[in-house]
């Protein structure tokens, strides 16, 4: 094996290498997709969050539009603070008045927050408040209440 | 029972007299790696020993093993109905663990035993002393290629591998069993980033190449320079290495997930 096969043999190797991140980088994980880093960030708090996790996708219309970038418990109002990074593209879209909910794709599948934009004039800014929230739905308590409605009717 | 007690004692000795003469060498070896910028063109000797040769074994081993991760989670997660998740776990099983780890033992076994064979061979065939005798210093010229070689072939292996692995998942979840292909493709990139699992499987690749080429160096650098001597450095690299890959993932995993 001679020197400048070997050389071409390594060439061809290292772009192999760049090859598969390549394919790492476009096809299997998100860099191509919204990134927590450009963005605004807005806080909603809830009173029960579910099975919401960080980097859980927030949709507007079921279009993402951003991501759950933390998750936190706020002692003083006994509630769970999650922050919301939104993607540049849509700042000065959603009204002050807009309701995040959190709600379940399909029946076993992840939890997203959904924006529902309402009608005021001023628009959400950089670390505004989202204050008409909406908490997880928990199998327990529906069936809790269910059950309180159904004894109270009867 | 002193006989015995003395047996253990000797092994034990024996045994931290060893690790240390392995950090020494280590140290020695890594002070020569400057020298490699003078002559980058043993660099790419070593690389196509160590990376090229290892290439077919590699990509061979990640496509099957990426079918057959496809066709095992199919078949679980048909029961859910969450077929469309395939492409999940083959990309974060594959990224994540068995990318940097199958192409460790794999590289262990094809390239690190080649690499102790090769040194120990130059031992017992007395041309590490010749090369000392002409002044040319065999960490420079010997060690230190082979060694930058592994540490940067291992990671851009496992790269290679988690790759054919995903569209082996592809060929096997999609073309055959019939997965939506966007599904594949989207459910992939919601789970997978590119920083914290792409990127820590890249770091687990760097780490097990460099024990895996301090040990295979180190053991045909310290082997008994017989025939008997080299081929019991050989096997004790695989052992070692392997076991050192599976303890070392363990503990990486533990730390980054």
């Amino acid at each position: 094996m001679n020197s400048r096969a070997i050389d071409v043999l390594v060439g061809v190797f290292m772009l192999l290498f760049f090859g598969a991140m390549f394919i790492l980088a476009m096809k299997v994980s998100n860099l191509t997709s919204l990134t927590s880093s450009a963005g605004y960030t807005l806080v909603a708090k809830f009173e029960n969050v579910g099975g919401l996790k960080a980097r859980a996708s927030v949709a507007a219309s079921g279009v993402k539009v951003g991501e759950v970038s933390a998750i936190s418990y706020d002692p003083e109002t006994f509630e769970a603070s999650v922050t919301l990074t939104i993607d540049e593209t849509f700042s000065d879209t959603f009204p002050t008045d807009t309701t995040a909910s959190i709600y379940t794709a399909g029946l076993l599948g992840e939890q997203y927050i959904g924006l529902d934009p309402g009608a005021e004039i001023d628009m959400l800014q950089d670390s505004d408040e989202i204050t008409l929230t909406q908490s997880a739905i928990v199998l327990e308590r529906l069936i809790g209440q269910v059950l309180f409605s159904r004894s109270g009717g009867s | 029972m002193i006989d015995f007690l003395q047996r253990f004692g000797r092994t034990w000795i024996d045994m931290v007299g060893r690790l240390g003469r392995a950090t020494l060498f280590l140290l020695h070896m890594l002070g020569a790696l400057g020298s490699l910028f003078a002559r980058p063109s043993l660099l790419v000797k070593q690389l196509y020993a160590s990376g090229v040769m290892t290439l077919s074994i590699v990509l061979v081993s990640g496509l099957f093993v990426g079918m057959v991760l496809a066709l095992q989670a199919y078949n679980t997660l048909i029961d859910f109905g969450q077929e469309n998740r395939v492409g999940t776990l083959v990309a974060l099983t594959l990224v994540r663990e068995l990318g940097p780890v199958v192409t460790g033992l794999l590289f262990a076994g094809r390239a690190g035993s080649a690499m102790t064979a090769e040194i120990g061979l130059m031992k017992a065939t007395e041309q590490l002393s010749g090369l000392e005798m002409m002044a040319v210093d065999p960490y420079k010229r010997v060690f230190a290629p082979r060694f930058l070689a592994g540490f940067l072939a291992l990671p851009m292996l496992a790269a290679m591998f988690s790759a054919i692995g995903v569209i082996g998942g592809h060929l096997i979840g999609v073309d055959v069993l019939g997965v939506d292909a966007s599904a594949y493709w989207s459910q992939m990139q919601n789970a997978t980033s590119f920083y914290s699992d792409v990127g820590n499987g890249l770091i687990k690749g760097l780490v097990f190449g460099f024990v895996v080429s301090w040990i295979a160096i180190f053991e045909g650098a310290d082997c008994i320079p017989t025939s008997e001597g080299v081929s019991s450095a050989t096997t004790r690299t695989v052992v070692y290495s392997s076991l050192a890959i599976l303890g070392l993932d363990f503990l990486l995993t533990a730390v980054m997930f």
